[in-house]
C-alpha cells in the first residue's frame, strides 16, 4: 500500500513537472531549466510505470528495456546530428512518431477487443477510436509536412483541384465509418477497423496537402497539439493520469501557440488551414516579364555599407538553407568596427518557424539587443541607411500592404521600402516559397545581389576587409 | 443519448481533469515572446511524448507468450522514445544557444 502511494505520489510530480516546465519554458531566463524540469517530469512517470504493482503483470522487462534503449538512442543521436537550420523538420518528425505510437497503442487494443481477449465499454471503444483517429492523423499529416520543409515533396503535384471539398469528404466518410463500428461493435469485422485506421492516415496527407509556404509553422504547431490530444486519448484507456495531464497540456497549450501564430500573420485559422497558398490562384497586379530589376556589384554594396551609418539586415529562410548565420555575425562584426549600427529585424513567422532566426542568430553569437521584432524594425527602419535582406521574401514583400488581390494581403510585413537603400541576396528572381511575386525586387531603392547567401556574405566580407 | 450520458457518468472525474487542464494549458503559454515559440513547441512535442507510458503499461500487462501484443508494444515504445529523448535534447540543445549568448554577453 504504502509502494503505490509513493508511485502515484511520483506520478503526480511528475505531472507538476510538467505544467512548471511549460511554465518556465515561456520566459528567456528560465526556459533552459524549464525544458529540463519536464524532462525530470518525464522520467519520473516513466520509472513509475515500470515498478508500478499491477495486478497480475508479467512485466517482460527485457522487452521494455530493449525497445527504451533503442528508441532512447535514435532519438538522442537525431537531436545531436541535426542542423540547428532543420529543426523545424525535427520537430515534425519527433511529432509524428508520438502520433504514431498512439496508432499502434489503440490498434492493439482493437486487436484484443476483436479477438474476444478484451471486453470494452461503449465509453471505451469511443475513446480508443479517437486516439486511433487523432494519431493517424497527426503521424502522416506530420510526416508529410516533413516532406514539404525538406523540399521532397512539391505542393502542387499533392494537391487535386477542389481538394477543400475533397478533404471535407474523406473526413465525413471517417467520422460515419468510426460511428458504425462504435454502435456496431464486435458486431463487426475487423477489417473495417483497418479501413478506418487506413482512412485517419490518409486525412493526415491530405488534410496537410493543400497548406504550403509562411503557413507551415501553424500546421506543425496544430498537429503537436493534435499528438497531445491523442495522448491524451491513450490515457483515458490506460486510465493514466499523467498521460491524461500531459497529453491536454500539449493540446491545449498547441493550440493556443497555432492562433497566436495566425494572429502574427492576421489571418484567422479556417483560412489558414482551407485556404491553403498552394491553391490559390490569384493574380498579383503587375506583370513580371517587362520589369527589370537592377543589380548592385559586390564592391558598391560593401562601400555603402561600410560607411553608413546603419545597417539593418533581414534574415529569412534563405540564410538558415545557406548556413549563413555565422558569415553574417562576421560582416556584422566588421561593420560595427567601423561604428556603423547594425540590428537585425526579425518578422514573427521569418523562417519556416516562429522564431527560427532567433536561434540560428543566437547560434552564431549574435547578442540578443541586436535583434528588433516587427514593430520596433518598422519604427527605425525610416531612418536605416541600408537594408540587408538574406533570403527573406514574402515578410518584406508590399502587396501585404497595398495589393487586395495578393494572396499574402493583410499581413504585417517589414517595411524595408521606407529604408534609404535596400540590397537583397537572393539566389534567382524566382518567388519565394508562398509563390508570389514581390514587387519589392523593381522598387527603385532596391538593389539585388544575387548568388548564395553565403557566399554573397562572404564575398562582401572580402570586399569590406580590402577597402 | 442513453451512451453519451453513461460515457458522462462513467468519467465524471476525468471530464473534470480535462477541464482544468486545458485551462492550466491555456494560462501557461499564453504571454510567451515569440522568440521562444520554436523552443516551445519543441517541448511540449517532447511532452506529448508521454505516450510512452501506455506502451510500458501495455507490454507489462501482456502474456510473456502474446507475440503480436509484445511486438506492437516495442514499436510503440521505440516510437515513443524518439519522441521523449530526441523532443527534450533537441529542446535544450536550441535553448543552450540562448544561454551561451548571455553569459558572453
Amino acid at each position: 500500500m504504502l509502494f503505490t502511494s509513493i508511485i502515484n505520489l511520483t506520478y503526480l510530480i511528475g505531472a507538476l513537472g510538467f505544467v512548471m516546465g511549460l511554465r518556465r519554458l515561456s520566459s528567456p531566463d528560465t526556459a533552459r531549466r524549464g525544458n529540463i524540469l519536464a524532462g525530470i517530469g518525464m522520467s519520473m512517470a516513466i520509472i513509475a510505470t515500470m515498478v508500478y504493482p499491477f495486478a497480475g503483470a508479467n512485466n517482460n522487462y527485457p522487452w521494455i528495456i530493449g525497445g527504451m534503449l533503442l528508441g532512447g538512442i535514435i532519438g538522442w543521436v537525431a537531436a545531436k546530428k541535426v542542423q540547428m537550420t532543420a529543426m523545424p523538420q525535427m520537430v515534425s518528425i519527433f511529432n509524428g512518431l508520438g502520433g504514431a505510437c498512439a496508432v499502434v497503442l489503440a490498434m492493439v487494443e482493437l486487436v484484443h477487443y476483436y479477438g474476444g481477449t478484451q471486453a470494452m465499454s461503449a465509453g471505451q471503444l469511443f475513446i480508443v477510436l479517437l486516439a486511433l483517429l487523432i494519431g493517424g492523423v497527426s503521424f502522416t499529416g506530420s510526416m508529410l509536412a516533413y516532406g514539404k520543409l525538406e523540399g521532397l515533396v512539391n505542393d502542387k503535384k499533392v494537391t487535386f483541384p477542389r481538394h477543400n471539398i475533397l478533404n471535407i469528404g474523406i473526413l465525413i466518410i471517417t467520422v460515419i465509418l468510426g460511428g458504425y463500428i462504435q454502435i456496431t461493435g464486435t458486431g463487426t469485422t475487423f477489417g473495417l477497423v483497418i479501413i478506418f485506421m487506413l482512412l485517419s492516415l490518409v486525412y493526415g496527407l491530405s488534410f496537410v496537402a493543400p497548406i504550403g509556404g509562411a503557413d507551415m509553422p501553424v500546421v506543425i504547431s496544430l498537429l503537436n497539439s493534435f499528438t497531445g490530444l491523442s495522448a491524451a486519448a491513450t490515457g483515458l484507456i490506460y486510465d493514466n493520469q499523467i498521460m491524461l495531464v500531459g497529453g491536454i497540456l500539449v493540446g491545449a497549450s498547441g493550440t493556443i501557440l497555432t492562433v497566436l501564430m495566425c494572429q502574427a500573420m492576421n489571418r484567422s485559422l479556417l483560412n489558414v488551414l482551407i485556404g491553403g497558398f498552394g491553391s490559390t490562384q490569384t493574380s498579383s497586379k503587375g506583370a513580371v516579364g517587362d520589369q527589370i530589376a537592377k543589380e548592385v556589384s559586390l564592391n558598391d554594396a560593401a562601400i555603402q555599407m561600410y560607411y553608413s551609418k546603419s545597417v539593418m539586415i533581414v534574415p529569412g529562410y534563405g540564410l538558415a538553407v545557406a548556413q549563413a548565420q555565422k558569415i553574417c555575425k562576421e560582416l556584422d562584426d566588421l561593420l560595427e568596427s567601423n561604428g556603423v549600427d547594425v540590428k537585425y529585424a526579425i518578422h514573427p513567422v521569418a523562417g519556416r518557424m516562429p522564431g527560427h532566426m532567433n536561434v540560428l542568430l543566437a547560434e552564431a553569437d549574435v547578442p540578443y539587443p541586436k535583434l528588433l521584432d516587427l514593430e520596433d524594425a518598422n519604427a527605425v527602419l525610416p531612418s536605416t541607411d541600408i537594408v540587408l535582406i538574406v533570403g527573406a521574401n514574402d515578410v518584406v514583400n508590399p502587396a501585404a500592404n497595398d495589393d487586395p488581390g495578393s494572396p499574402i494581403y493583410g499581413m504585417p510585413v517589414l517595411n524595408v521600402w521606407e529604408a534609404k537603400n535596400v540590397i537583397v541576396l537572393k539566389r534567382s528572381m524566382n518567388p519565394g516559397y508562398a509563390g508570389i511575386q514581390n514587387q519589392l525586387f523593381f522598387h527603385e531603392r532596391t538593389r539585388m545581389l544575387f548568388g548564395d547567401a553565403k557566399d554573397s556574405i562572404q564575398n562582401l566580407v572580402g570586399e569590406v576587409k580590402s577597402l | 443519448m442513453e451512451t453519451i450520458l453513461q460515457f458522462f457518468n462513467e468519467y465524471l472525474l476525468l471530464i473534470y481533469l480535462l477541464l482544468f487542464t486545458i485551462i492550466l494549458g491555456f494560462e501557461v503559454i499564453s504571454k510567451v515572446p515569440t522568440v521562444l515559440h520554436t523552443p516551445l513547441m519543441s517541448g511540449a512535442n517532447a511532452i506529448s511524448g508521454v505516450v510512452i507510458i501506455g506502451a510500458i503499461i501495455l507490454i507489462r500487462r501482456a502474456e510473456p507468450d502474446d507475440y503480436l501484443t509484445l511486438s506492437l508494444g516495442v514499436i510503440g515504445i521505440v516510437l515513443g522514445m524518439i519522441n521523449v529523448v530526441g523532443g527534450f535534447a533537441v529542446t535544450d540543445r536550441m535553448l543552450e544557444m540562448f544561454k551561451k549568448k548571455k553569459t558572453s554577453k
